[in-house]
């Protein structure tokens, strides 16, 4: 039997924002998988927590500056974000370079200001089941720090060497979709890392 | 496209259209495009044969077990060789096939189902189905090589710690949960976004048939269970490469962390085994009793009840750890809880064989095979969620029994009922029926001359992961038994490979649909074109293909690139002509990268930071953006 058209889909767009894009269900499937990664590691820090006192063992917890230093930072680094996506979302050229190549220069802040706070830890890894699961914490949120700043670097590259189209644009509020994860992802961690030492034991 | 609608497409237009896309959207025979092509037919049938072998050689580990058991004081194998083995027998069955084998039915089926034509991200199924392969070839050369794992499918710390388990054996194990974790939660994204952004024109969520919504939970439940499973694996590698203390409690660490992560993801893993078959089970008993599902609602409402509650359950393997009482009550009123969505979609096929006008065929065979054999499994489930009960039979071959029969009962039964049904649209021939019957009815006797003697010896007192046991315990005769038992279910599996492969050269030709079945992918030639439909299917019943009148269809997706139709989550409206990714050989060179990566690992720490460039290397190049067509055609680029 052959079929009957009853439609036309050809005046559709081939490209859109947010939630009609399928690249953004891929983007939140993917933050909905390291989401729960970070609940559980959190969890077992708890876990881990309740058989030791005091805790740290060593009675040492991380030294505040570089991980205030870097929580500040992250916290500031939303304006350009959210300013970025607007930008992109009014597929804006000029702008949305500029703040590609802003977030770059953040993530690039980031990674080196992380790269500090390993050594302010004031634990090893291999010290005690404490210094496991901070390292543990701290390099799982790296993991995802570097991995964000990669994606814009490829980015940025890209958009100041060609014309953006729609689809493009999308990408990078896809970007900024995910960067809102990877800062916000890290206020639990660092209350866990440097507060709930101080505060709660 | 000017014309009037609605109207009738010509001979010659279907013949130009037919061509144009095969050169879209076809993979060539040249071995290189067959390594970078990203159909999801192609990929999703070299998961479900990949996963079949794994099945088959587990069988091969399982009979060699049975062969042991089958006298007292047997030394045709040794302790040593028989914990390889019967870790290896659980590992490959749960990570290699059971999770993979269901995933890539869905691989294969949804997009067809949903009336696309390529999955949400092609390029990340073919990485995901590299990346499977490779990590399931690690663990069986390990193996082969007398490094295989030794410490159970669930590994419990202190025994596979550093201590207890030195060398290399638990390390590979660990890292073959990287593999298949990585590769199976690629597919559950995919899943999620083609189910909820690439349903054909009018199938709302209240017309998805009842598989894309077994599937649709499956899929979140992975996403939710599987983080759970990576992280405990990487604390154990890292506990035993690079001196960490997570599970030591000399150093503040607990054993029973592991537990708990473990069964966070164990636990759940079980449903999302048990749900996709299901969604096989609805849609056979649909198509084979002529009446759609009884109670609809209330079917969907209790597969996302399983979703939600298999979360509360994964204590319940804890029991005999010594918890606090009023959590175990918890959980045991949690894990009887569960009965009632599964016990509400048993009633619910019931009913709808009972008022349709069933066809036994082999594909119904099995659905009945499974309702008989999961109920039995359920009824020593619900005893086994009482604390008493299970304390007695922790650890016993009563909880030997009680696994296989719900796993078997309740994923391999209506797995090989799928695969009867489904086997007309993957290859375009039929199974023999004739050897279906003699299949079924093999592996439904052996399989309970092979599992129900030990609900007995297991409350007789024979413990699990015993290499052998004296004689004059009064356990001989029922463990000849349950190997005999054993014997048939291999010759059942072995008729059904030759099935298979006679079917393949000399099976009836199945038409397009033909059994009569009433979801889209029956729409479409058997096997179905490179492009799956030539037109969009529009559908407009829950029963999309036994709506009465013409097919209707939509036009207007390019011929010329590749494009699937995106439509809203909600109401399926279209929304958006969205590109859909060219063949690549990148997913393959980033698997292979990552597969280094992750091997590496196994030998040398450093590896983790060295390791990750080459693949990071290969991403860059994969996802690198790319014009679209049209923008290229007018040479802004």
């Amino acid at each position: 039997m052959k079929p009957e058209i009853v439609g036309d889909v050809s005046s559709l767009p081939d490209a859109a924002f947010s939630h009609r894009s399928l690249i953004w269900w891929g983007v939140l499937g993917f933050i909905l998988i390291e989401g729960t990664a970070f609940l559980l590691a959190g969890g077992s820090y708890f876990f881990l927590m309740n058989h030791t006192t005091p805790w740290p063992p060593h009675r040492v917890p991380p030294d505040l500056l570089i991980g205030s230093a870097f929580t500040a930072l992250v916290i500031a680094s939303e304006l350009p974000n959210v300013w970025t996506d607007r930008v992109a979302h009014a597929e804006r050229l000029l702008p949305t370079r500029i703040g590609l190549g802003i977030m770059t220069l953040i993530g690039l802040a980031l990674l080196v200001l992380r790269w500090y706070e390993f050594q302010a830890l004031n634990v090893g890894w291999d010290d005690n089941a404490y210094g496991s699961i901070v390292w543990a914490l701290l390099a799982l949120h790296t993991v995802h720090l570097l991995t964000d700043w990669v994606d814009t670097l490829v980015l940025t590259v890209f958009a100041f060497m060609h014309d953006l189209k729609r689809t493009h644009y999308s990408d990078v509020t896809d970007n900024c979709l995910y960067w809102h994860f990877v800062a916000l992802a890290w206020l639990p961690i660092y209350a866990l890392l440097y507060w709930v030492p101080r505060m709660l034991k | 496209m000017s014309a009037v609608l609605p109207r009738e497409p010509g001979a010659a237009e279907i013949a130009a259209l037919d061509a144009q896309l095969e050169r879209t959207w076809g993979t060539g025979r040249g071995l290189w495009e067959r390594l970078s092509t990203v159909d999801h037919k192609i990929v999703g049938r070299r998961y479900v044969i990949t996963g079949f072998v794994f099945f088959v050689l587990a069988g091969v580990l399982a009979l060699m077990m049975r062969t042991q058991l089958m006298q007292p004081d047997s030394e045709l194998i040794g302790p040593d060789r028989y914990n390889q083995i019967f870790t290896m027998h659980g590992t490959t069955m749960m990570f290699l096939f059971a999770v993979p084998i269901m995933e890539a039915m869905a691989v294969y089926l949804v997009p067809l189902m949903c009336g696309t034509r390529n999955i949400s991200f092609p390029r990340l199924n073919a990485y995901s189905y590299w990346v499977y392969l490779f990590g399931g070839i690690m663990i069986w050369v390990a193996f082969l090589l007398n490094v295989g794992p030794e410490t159970g499918w669930f590994s419990y710390v202190p025994l596979a710690g550093p201590e207890f388990s030195p060398g290399k054996r638990t390390d590979f194990w660990a890292q073959m949960i990287t593999f298949t974790e990585v590769a199976a939660l690629a597919v559950a994204v995919e899943l999620v976004a083609t189910i909820m952004k690439q349903r054909a024109p009018g199938m709302t969520l209240s017309r998805m048939p009842l598989f894309l919504w077994s599937m649709l939970v499956t899929s979140l439940m992975i996403i939710i269970a599987m983080p759970a499973v990576m992280l405990a694996s990487s604390f154990l590698i890292s506990d035993r490469l690079v001196g960490t203390h997570f599970f030591n409690p000399v150093e503040g660490g607990d054993a029973l962390l592991w537990q708990h992560l473990f069964w966070f993801f164990g636990h759940p893993e079980v449903y999302i085994i048990f749900l996709p078959a299901l969604g096989m089970v609805s849609s056979i008993v649909t198509t084979f009793s002529r009446r759609t599902i009884f109670a609809y609602t209330l079917m969907v409402l209790a597969l996302l009840a399983t979703g939600v509650l298999a979360f509360g359950l994964w204590v319940h393997h804890m029991f005999a750890t010594g918890l606090p009482r009023l959590g175990s009550s918890f959980y045991t009123a949690a894990s009887m809880m569960i009965a009632i969505p599964s016990g509400l979609q048993i009633f619910g096929w019931i009913a709808t064989l009972w008022d349709g006008k069933p066809r036994f065929k082999s594909p119904l065979l099995f659905v009945i095979g499974f309702i008989v054999i999961f109920v039995l499994g359920g009824l020593t489930g619900v005893m086994l969620a009482a604390v008493p009960l299970d304390l007695q039979a922790h650890d016993t071959y009563f909880v030997v029994a009680h696994f296989h029969y719900v796993l078997i009962g309740g994923a391999v039964f209506p797995l090989f009922g799928a695969f009867y049904y489904w086997f007309p649209k993957f290859t375009g021939r039929l199974l023999s029926e004739r050897l279906g019957r003699w299949n079924f009815w093999l592996f439904f006797i052996g399989f309970n001359v092979t599992f129900f003697p030990m609900h007995i010896l297991g409350l007789a007192g024979m413990p699990r992961r015993v290499y052998t046991y004296p004689a004059g315990l009064g356990w001989e005769s029922l463990n000849r038994l349950s190997s005999i038992g054993a014997l048939l279910i291999g010759v059942s599996v072995l008729l059904f490979i030759i099935n298979v492969v006679r079917s393949l050269r000399a099976g009836d030709v199945a038409g397009d649909n033909p059994w009569e079945a009433s979801t889209l992918e029956w729409a479409t030639s058997s096997p179905p074109p490179p492009y799956n439909f030539m037109h969009v299917p529009v559908v407009t019943g829950r029963e999309a293909l036994w709506v009465p009148g013409p097919r209707q269809v939509m036009e207007g997706l390019s011929p010329s690139h590749r494009e699937v139709l995106c439509t809203t989550v909600l109401t399926a409206e279209p929304d958006l002509r969205q590109p859909s990714a060219m063949p690549s050989s990148w997913p393959l060179w980033a698997a292979l990268t990552t597969a280094l990566w992750f091997i590496g690992s196994i030998f040398d720490a450093r590896a983790v930071i060295w390791g990750s460039i080459p693949v990071a290397i290969c991403l860059i190049g994969w996802l690198w953006p790319t014009h679209p067509e049209p923008f290229r055609e007018r040479g802004l680029a």
